[in-house]
């Protein structure tokens, strides 16, 4: 969403979900995993929208859903295609909103090739390194820099135009392998892309080369006959779903999409959301009430980690974090970085003032604000990697805060092998799971691939306090930040992650030769942090409010500051995290507030706090037309105010308050001043949705449906079987499956999908050890249905083990109508369901389906694909012990299995 | 037959147990058309009234491993899966899944509370029935007096449990711990008319919209309990749900029996004493 929106965050929020028309719920199980926002969901239902599931299963979602259609996992980009192209043919897209607000009509260079010409694959494909080359992408005439996602492809680009004479730095496959490497930025950001000024345009949009014509090209062959061939949809269910979305399009009508991990964990996951935000844009149905896509996130503050974050490659506010490339400093990273027009544009604002609050009196201009104290990437170091850095020797400290990686992330062996060769290993959390205990009692003890005695990793555990017991903030699934109080404090030696991190700082600062005393330079960064926040309590507790405050940033008297327009590049601001600038408003926890709904309208704008600047639905100056006037009144939400001047509504405008519908900038204005009175999609370099990326994605500017890395089933459309870029790695006990077309196969016929379900919590940490949740599932289980268990003899209740060439486990069978075979190209293809909770440890227990999953990545994010892969099922319990391994090993011979299979980039040529 | 005595009057079921001025009488709505299967309620009810966790069962019931309601599952969510005729042209068929929240019905002619010998059972002063622990002396009487098999004994405790509707946070003006956790509003607390007249414009509205299996269950007063202080709407026949079609109050014809028991025991008297008379003639 970020390249194609700006923002890498749900546009609308879950209450006003009551608003839409209609609610498409795909690649989510929102019912099941978010059953207390799922209550606007009825809401809506209840004042007449109608509620449609997509989904391979039938699950509690579907119970309540009006129509529910089974696909197969893994083809929702062919689903979402069909649905583009029987918009588009039958022109029931929202025309105006769509040459005001998308770049539908930008012309796209000459050069570009479509996957329609190339069988598959896009322009730029550079096969030995396994990446694109996306300049063919761009529009005609402009550069183009992505301010979100990757946006630092064009880096070296524009940093050395000064250096023309030293070419390997500048164009080809280097440059895109790091790049790629690197995998800069993160499509959850917040930001746009830089263009430069001008471009063609033909708003008739008739042009062949134009956005709306290359999508229509692109997707022509994604008709009803074709998705019923790949996703298993028949037709008529298929065009329900678009008769729906079609007819309930315009200035009167809107619909929202939701999406949660469904989507994104696939080797095209990125793709998925795209395709969703193209549909969205089509049906002009961002930023307005009722509209939007919801993108669920699976944990209490799962958004909130990526805002402030604790991922490789950003800094907190989505800046990407900085490259080692040669000689960089600010001035360089901020010119390959931010981009010329749109909010981006304030990068340097927005930096210095995080290097303020980091480093306070020891950043000053003379010193690049301490910019060479940020340590610098070198290559991806996403969690996967970071496991195959373990294995391979290159990591040697491994912290583990809320995670279970050895249930809870694919290919669950290797995240204990990767740990089994570190030096040290941290574990916080409130029981001793699997990810703490590997060592002694992990199935790779069990089977002998790992012997006690040998392991030298020498383990930590902490027991870290639970949310009850602590003060601090969650950001929630719609960007919105919500306090909690500490009711008690920590039981015995447990405590916060704030009290950990604090008091770790403390020590190791404590340890470090002080400045005066001449410490290694090296040291500084430590040593020259602002790490005074005051303690409370008898167990000195860092007061949460403290680190707010300093969030929220303060100017050079100290005052809190109330909105990122106030940050300045040189110095006398500063802000730990420009999104978040305006929680601390006035010196008052903005968040902590708690003023009931009915006592403001639905937008609820004084419950808690929502990045940006407490906005809740994004874009929303898209709610009115170019003139500012509401497209209706049905559907308004924010307007013009022609005799204030200014823009007002129900929500807060995401838009600058005094900028008229009719302003167009001066020639060579730059960042916000640059967007014009219509630049709806303020974060984009030139202030427009995307229909088509032309820079900022790694595996192309349109989505493509390609099949799983694992998939019994070839790709109907092109003679290119999987994303061509996707990331995999050729490992010893990461083996992929062949190509649905070599031999070997059939040993793997069905297609696996791994989930969650009310009753627990992701691995398991936070519910397989609560009694009263454990007896509500109390056991490891498969779901299959009637055919497959009478194809596989499998028993309703009894045992059944579930095979892929990285491993095997065991569960309960349950047959169940509610999975479905699904007729694929004139064959069945039978699913098996594996909720993903369970290991050994806890009250309830059973093996982990990501025992099974191998690490095969979408090369944008690098996050796993465990929602679609292939394996095979038999009755039984699994072999304990080496043969364990054996039964394994014999399936990787039978089926013909090295280190080649699957490695593939292009197919079929 | 429901004249024969005061057992099975209507009205106030609270006034006629002796409260003074009682508040309304309340008790649940459960809409089983909203119903997402959550098990919310479940745990809710488990925290607040600390009722024992009771085992790791997969049964294999569908997503229902709590199996029924008993002394440690006072809410108990059933999962139900139905064939049904497929519409998406596949030719295959469709699937219905229903789920609902059962829970203590809080009759408003209780046989549990009838036959209660010590006292245990009462009828509080919301209307609902209530079981007090320390008085509990685990006869087990009430348990095969419930029409709807709710109230249980605890295994190693001897003594009866079911739901409380939360007595004590009624007597604070809260509503039960269950009402509040669920997310969709499938289990509304209040009082029983307003909750009555709610439940026939939802069944009203479901008919409107095509649902035509909707119907309510428990709501009537005319029914062998009296009405349900507990009711709900269900989308298929009552046994579907594992609940009694046409559940009677199990003391309904105790008066009668005791009456002809009485007759019989006197008349029986009468032959002895006018045996013995005779034999002293």
């Amino acid at each position: 969403m970020g390249t194609s929106l700006g923002r890498g965050g749900a546009t609308t929020f879950q209450q006003d979900l009551q608003n839409a028309d209609w609610i498409v719920i795909e690649g989510s199980d929102m019912a099941e995993c978010h059953p207390v926002g799922f209550q606007w969901v009825m809401e809506a239902k209840a004042r007449g929208a109608k509620v449609i599931h997509v989904d391979p299963r039938f699950t509690r979602t579907s119970a309540v859903a009006d129509l529910h259609v089974p696909l197969r996992p893994g083809s929702d980009i062919a689903f979402l295609g069909g649905i583009i192209n029987y918009v588009i043919q039958n022109e029931k897209y929202f025309r105006d909103y769509i040459v005001a607000y998308t770049n539908a009509p930008m012309l796209i260079s000459e050069d570009f090739r479509d996957t329609e010409d190339l069988d598959g694959v896009f322009s730029g494909l550079d096969e030995e390194d396994r990446s694109y080359d996306f300049h063919t992408w761009m529009y005609e005439g402009v550069e183009v820099q992505a301010a979100s996602g990757q946006r630092d492809q064009e880096y070296q680009d524009r940093a050395n135009r000064g250096s023309q004479d030293n070419p390997s730095h500048g164009q080809g496959k280097s440059r895109q392998a790091t790049s790629y490497e690197a995998g800069r930025g993160e499509s959850h950001g917040s930001g746009g892309v830089k263009v430069g000024q001008g471009g063609e345009r033909d708003d008739a949009l008739q042009h062949p080369r134009c956005v709306f014509q290359i999508l229509k090209r692109h997707y022509s062959r994604y008709t009803p006959e074709m998705v019923e061939q790949i996703c298993g949809v028949p037709q008529e269910a298929f065009l329900e779903v678009c008769k729906t979305l079609a007819d309930g399009a315009g200035p009167d009508r809107t619909g929202a999409f939701c999406y949660a991990v469904g989507w994104t964990q696939h080797t095209v996951g990125v793709q998925y959301i795209r395709a969703a935000a193209i549909l969205q844009l089509l049906l002009g149905n961002i930023g307005r009430p009722g509209g939007g896509i919801l993108a669920l996130r699976g944990h209490a503050s799962i958004q909130g980690s990526t805002d402030i974050p604790t991922l490789y490659n950003l800094l907190p506010g989505y800046i990407p974090m900085p490259h080692a490339h040669d000689d960089e400093n600010l001035e360089a990273f901020l010119e390959g970085a931010s981009t010329d027009k749109g909010y981006w544009g304030e990068m340097k604002a927005y930096t210095v003032s995080l290097l303020k609050a980091w480093w306070g009196p020891a950043a000053t201009p003379e010193n690049d604000f301490c910019f060479d104290y940020i340590p610098r990437l070198t290559g991806s170091h996403s969690t996967y990697e970071t496991v195959m850095a373990q294995m391979d020797g290159s990591c040697k400290g491994y912290f583990i805060w809320g995670e279970n990686p050895a249930v809870g992330s694919a290919n669950a062996k290797m995240q204990r092998l990767g740990m089994a060769n570190l030096d040290w290993l941290v574990v916080r959390d409130f029981s001793l799971i699997e990810s703490a205990t590997w060592w002694k009692d992990g199935p790779e003890i069990e089977t002998g691939e790992l012997t006690t005695e040998d392991i030298k990793t020498e383990v930590f555990f902490f027991p870290a306090a639970a949310h009850t017991e602590k003060n601090g903030s969650f950001t929630n699934t719609q960007r919105m930040l919500q306090w909690h109080h500490a009711a008690i404090e920590p039981y015995g030696s447990a405590r916060s992650d704030l009290w950990f991190a604090y008091h770790l700082g403390r020590l190791i600062r404590e340890k470090l030769t002080s400045p005066a005393e001449g410490c290694d330079d090296l040291d500084r960064p430590i040593l020259d942090l602002t790490w005074d926040y005051p303690t409370e309590g008898s167990i000195a507790e860092p007061s949460a409010e403290a680190v707010l405050a300093e969030i929220n940033g303060w100017d050079g008297d100290g005052q809190p500051l109330t909105s990122y327009e106030q940050l300045n590049e040189d110095g006398s601001t500063a802000c730990g995290c420009w999104i978040y600038c305006g929680v601390y408003t006035n010196g008052v926890n903005q968040a902590a507030r708690r003023k009931p709904a009915k006592e403001q309208n639905w937008v609820a704008n004084e419950w808690g706090w929502a990045w940006p600047a407490n906005r809740r639905i994004l874009y929303n100056r898209a709610s009115a037309d170019p003139s500012g006037k509401p497209w209706s009144e049905r559907k308004a939400l924010v307007w013009w105010d022609e005799d204030n001047a200014e823009w007002t509504g129900h929500d807060i405008p995401d838009f600058a308050r005094s900028k008229s519908p009719w302003h167009r900038p001066p020639p060579g204005a730059r960042g916000a001043e640059a967007l014009s009175g219509t630049d709806a999609f303020v974060m984009q370099a030139d202030g427009k949705a995307w229909l088509f990326v032309p820079a900022g994605l790694t595996d192309g500017p349109l989505p493509t449906h390609y099949e799983p890395q694992d998939s019994p089933v070839p790709n109907l459309l092109y003679s290119q079987q999987r994303n061509p870029v996707r990331q995999v790695f050729s490992r010893k006990h990461n083996r992929y499956h062949p190509s649905p077309s070599e031999p070997g196969a059939q040993l793997f016929p069905y297609v696996i999908t791994t989930y969650r379900l009310t009753e627990h919590h992701a691995a398991g940490g936070m519910s397989r050890w609560v009694p009263y949740l454990s007896e509500l599932q109390p056991e490891m289980f498969c779901e299959v249905s009637p055919e497959l268990a009478s194809e596989r003899n499998l028993e309703h209740n009894g045992w059944a083990m579930i095979v892929t060439a990285r491993n095997v486990i065991e569960a309960r069978v349950m047959v169940t109508d509610r999975i479905r075979p699904l007729r694929i190209n004139g064959k069945v293809v039978h699913q098996i369901g594996l909720p993903y909770h369970w290991g050994a440890n806890g009250y309830s227990t059973g093996d982990a389906a990501n025992e099974l999953a191998a690490l095969s990545l979408d090369p944008n994010v690098h996050i796993q694909e465990v929602k679609a892969f292939s394996g095979d099922i038999r009755p039984g319990r699994r072999p304990r012990g080496p043969s364990r391994v054996a039964l394994v090993e014999e399936y990787i011979r039978r089926a013909g299995i090295d280190g080649e299979t699957g490695m593939e980039v292009r197919d079929g040529h | 037959m429901a004249t024969e005595m005061n057992l099975l009057e209507r009205g106030d079921v609270a006034a006629s147990s002796g409260y003074e001025s009682p508040p309304p009488r309340v008790g649940f709505f459960t809409d089983t058309s909203v119903c997402i299967g959550c098990k919310a309620c479940e745990v809710a009810c488990k925290e607040w009234n600390h009722v024992p966790e009771d085992g790791l069962n997969f049964t294999g019931m569908s997503y229902d491993n709590t199996e029924g309601l008993g002394a440690d599952s006072w809410r108990h969510v059933a999962f139900i899966e139905q064939k049904v005729v497929g519409t998406d042209g596949s030719g295959q068929d469709g699937i219905r899944w229903l789920m609902a929240s059962d829970v203590c019905k809080h009759c408003t002619h209780a046989a549990c509370l009838d036959v209660c010998p010590t006292g245990s059972l009462f009828r509080t002063e919301f209307g609902t029935v209530v079981v007090q622990e320390d008085i509990c002396n685990g006869c087990g009487y009430c348990i095969s007096a419930c029409p709807y098999g709710v109230i249980d004994q605890r295994h190693g405790d001897g003594r009866a449990w079911k739901c409380t509707l939360c007595y004590d946070r009624l007597s604070v003006g809260v509503e039960p711990a269950c009402a509040k956790a669920c997310p969709t509003d499938s289990i509304q607390f209040g009082p029983l008319e307003e909750l009555r007249a709610r439940a026939e414009r939802r069944r009203d509205q479901l008919h409107r919209s095509g649902v035509i299996d909707a119907r309510l269950y428990g709501e009537s007063p005319d029914d062998g309990v009296g009405g349900d202080g507990a009711f709900f709407l269900l989308l298929d026949e009552p046994e579907v749900y594992g609940l009694p079609p046409d559940p009677i109050v199990t003391t309904r014809d105790l008066p009668a029996m005791y009456r002809r028991a009485g007759v019989a025991a006197a008349a029986l008297v009468s032959v002895v004493v006018l045996g013995f008379g005779g034999a002293r003639r």
